[in-house]
C-alpha cells in the first residue's frame, strides 16, 4: 500500500527526517507515534507527494511519488491536523465543493452525502454552517470530507488532537469500522493510549529516525518489564536510594516521578508498605515506557 | 532548498477551484456588490459630475466622458488586487483552504492559477458595471465600448497575478498597506486616470510609460469615445507580459512558500 525507503528530508541545512523506512499493508492501522517535531507530519506530507525527499524513494498504491503524486491523492483520504473546513459554506456544501477537487460532479457527489453524514454523526446537520459546530464535529466532517472519493488509503494527522474524551472516542469508534471496512489508515498520534487503542502495527518516531516498529505489545514485550511502579513525593528519593535500587531491575528518573520497571512487583510493594511521604502507583508497561527507554525522554511534550 | 523554477503545470482541476470562489461569491453577493460596483460608481458619478462642472473639455470631451474610462480601469485594477491580496491570503493562509484542496488532487499551480483567474472574473464584474454605467448616462454609444469586456478581463489577470504574488510574499493583512502606498497609489496618480499624463512633468511622463494601468487606459480611452486606439499591439503586448510574468511570479513564489 505505502512503502518508504531510506527517505531523507532536511530544510535549510537540518534534517527532519533522517532515513525513515516504513511499510503498510492492505487493510492495517499503522501509527506515527512520536513528540511533537519528531518528523510525523512531514513523513505524510512526503507520502502525500507535496514535498520531495532528498534521498530515498517512496511509492504509495503502487504508484512513484511525488512523480506520480496527484494519480496517488484521487484515491488517498487525508484529514489534516489543523481545521481546513470551508467557513463560508455548509456541512454539505463543504462536501460538494471537496468533492469537485476529485473530478466529481454534483450529481455524483449529492447521493453520497447521506451516507457520509451518517458515519460522521452529523445526519441532521448538512445544512448548518461550519461556525456552529463543535470541535468534535468538525473532526469527523473533516473525516467524512476525506472519505468523498472513497479512498483505499486514508491519512489522518493527529486526529484527536485537541478533542476532549468522549470526542476522541467518537473518532476512534469510527476509524476502527473503517478498518472493519477493509480501509488502510496511517495516522500519526502523540497519545500512547490512542496508538495502543487503535494501530495494528506502530513505528515510534523520534528525532526523525525511526526508533522501533511492532505491534503495541510486541514493543511492550521486547523493550520493557512486565510491571511499572511509579513513585513520587518527598519521601521517593530517599525510598529508591534504600529499597529501590535493590529491588528494582531498571529505574528512570523524570521530573518527580521515578519508573521503577520490574518482572516481580511483589517484593517492591512489601517495601513500600511502612514508608513515609511518598505515594505510588502500580500498573502494566504500556509505549510510554518504551518510549521512555528508547530516548530518555517522555513522549508528551 | 533549490525552489521549483518550472512553468506552471495546470490541469482542468483549476476550473473546480474558481467555481469553489464563484460559489462564496454568489452567496455573499449583496454585501460584495455594494463594494465592487457601488463605489467606483459613486466616484463616477461625484468626481465626473462635481469636479466636471468646474473643469474645462478634457480632449474635447466632458470631464465625465474622460474619466469614465480612467474608472473603468481603475476599479477593475481594485478589485483583482483586494481579491488577490486580502480575501486569498485568508484562503491562503488564515482558512487554509489551499491546504485542503492541495491534500485532494489539485497542484498548487492549479490553485495560484485559479485565483488569478477569479481575481481576473470579480474584477471583470465590476469594470462592466461601470461600462453599464457608462451606456445608462449616455456617456458613449459607441459599439467598440464592448471591447472594455476582454480589456477588463486582461487588467484582471494583470492585477490578480500582482496581487497574488504579493500574497505568497505576506507575513500577515498588515504588508498589504505597502503594496498600495508603495505601488498602486503612484501609479494611479501616473497613469492618466484621474488627469491627461501630458499633464504630468516628462520625467514623470516616461516613468508612467513602463506601468501597466497607463497602457490599460491608453486602450480603454479611445473605445469610450468612438474611436480605435493607437498602438493596439504595443499596448495589449506590454498587458500580455504583465500578466505572464506576474503569474509565473505568483506560482514559484507560491511553490516556495508552501511545498516545503
Amino acid at each position: 500500500m505505502l512503502t518508504l525507503q531510506a527517505v531523507r528530508k532536511a530544510y535549510a541545512g537540518r534534517e527532519v527526517v533522517r532515513g525513515i523506512d516504513l511499510e503498510l499493508r492492505q487493510g492495517e492501522c499503522y501509527g506515527l507515534l512520536g513528540p511533537n517535531g519528531a518528523g510525523k507530519t512531514t513523513t505524510l506530507r512526503l507520502a502525500l507527494g507535496l514535498i520531495a525527499p532528498d534521498h530515498g524513494s517512496i511509492r504509495v498504491l503502487d504508484q512513484p511519488v511525488p512523480a506520480r503524486a496527484l494519480e496517488v491523492r484521487q484515491r488517498v483520504g487525508v484529514v489534516p491536523q489543523a481545521d481546513t473546513l470551508d467557513p463560508d459554506f455548509t456541512v454539505a456544501e463543504n462536501l460538494v465543493v471537496y468533492g469537485r477537487y476529485f473530478g466529481l460532479t454534483e450529481r455524483e457527489i449529492r447521493p453520497r452525502i447521506p451516507d457520509l453524514l451518517e458515519f460522521a454523526g452529523l445526519e441532521s446537520r448538512a445544512d448548518s454552517a461550519i461556525s456552529a459546530l463543535s470541535g468534535g464535529m468538525k473532526r469527523r466532517l473533516s473525516l467524512a470530507r476525506a472519505l468523498i472519493n472513497d479512498p483505499a488509503l486514508i491519512f489522518l494527522d493527529e486526529p484527536t488532537t485537541g478533542l476532549d474524551p468522549q470526542a476522541r472516542h467518537l473518532i476512534w469508534d469510527r476509524l476502527k469500522r473503517l478498518v472493519a471496512r477493509g480501509k488502510t489508515i496511517l495516522l500519526t498520534t502523540h497519545f500512547m493510549d490512542e496508538a495502543e487503542r487503535l494501530c495494528d502495527r506502530l513505528g515510534i518516531m523520534d528525532g526523525g529516525r525511526m526508533i522501533c516498529t511492532g505491534t503495541p505489545a510486541e514493543l511492550v514485550a521486547a523493550h520493557i518489564e512486565p510491571q511499572v511502579l511509579e513513585v513520587f513525593g518527598e519521601g521517593a528519593a530517599h525510598w529508591m536510594e534504600r529499597h529501590g535500587t535493590r529491588l528494582c531491575r531498571r529505574w528512570e528518573t523524570v521530573g518527580e516521578t521515578t519508573f521503577c520497571y520490574l518482572h516481580d512487583i511483589q517484593p517492591a510493594l512489601d517495601a513500600l508498605g511502612g514508608a513515609a511521604g511518598l505515594r505510588y502507583l502500580q500498573r502494566p508497561a504500556n509505549l510510554e515506557d518504551v518510549f521512555l527507554k528508547l530516548t530518555g525522554h517522555e513522549l508528551r511534550d | 532548498m533549490a525552489v521549483d523554477l518550472a512553468p506552471p503545470r495546470l490541469s482542468l482541476r483549476l476550473v473546480q477551484v474558481w467555481r469553489r470562489n464563484l460559489l462564496v461569491w454568489r452567496k455573499l453577493l449583496v454585501p460584495s456588490l455594494l463594494g465592487n460596483l457601488a463605489d467606483p460608481a459613486l466616484s463616477l458619478l461625484g468626481l465626473g459630475y462635481g469636479l466636471g462642472s468646474m473643469l474645462p473639455a478634457v480632449d474635447g470631451v466632458a470631464y465625465i466622458t474622460f474619466l469614465a474610462a480612467g474608472i473603468v480601469c481603475y476599479s477593475t485594477m481594485n478589485s483583482a488586487s483586494f481579491e488577490g491580496l486580502y480575501s486569498a491570503f485568508s484562503r491562503m493562509h488564515v482558512q487554509r483552504t489551499w491546504e485542503a484542496i492541495m491534500n485532494a488532487p489539485v497542484g498548487l499551480d492549479d490553485i495560484v492559477c485559479a485565483e488569478i483567474a477569479w481575481a481576473a472574473t470579480k474584477s471583470a464584474f465590476s469594470g462592466l458595471a461601470i461600462l453599464l454605467l457608462i451606456w445608462v448616462l449616455g456617456l458613449s454609444h459607441s459599439p467598440l465600448t464592448l471591447w472594455l469586456v476582454p480589456l477588463t478581463l486582461l487588467i484582471g489577470i494583470v492585477f490578480g497575478s500582482f496581487a497574488v504574488t504579493m500574497t505568497t510574499l505576506a507575513p500577515s493583512y498588515d504588508f498589504f498597506m505597502y503594496y498600495f502606498t508603495l505601488f498602486i497609489t503612484p501609479m494611479v496618480l501616473l497613469s492618466g486616470v484621474f488627469y491627461p499624463v501630458s499633464a504630468l512633468p516628462s520625467l514623470l511622463q516616461q516613468i508612467a510609460v513602463a506601468l501597466p494601468l497607463l497602457h490599460a487606459i491608453e486602450l480603454a480611452r479611445p473605445l469610450v469615445y468612438g474611436r480605435v486606439p493607437e498602438a493596439v499591439l504595443t499596448h495589449l503586448l506590454v498587458l500580455v507580459s504583465y500578466a505572464l510574468v506576474g503569474s509565473y511570479l505568483a506560482v514559484v513564489l507560491a511553490r516556495r512558500r508552501l511545498l516545503k
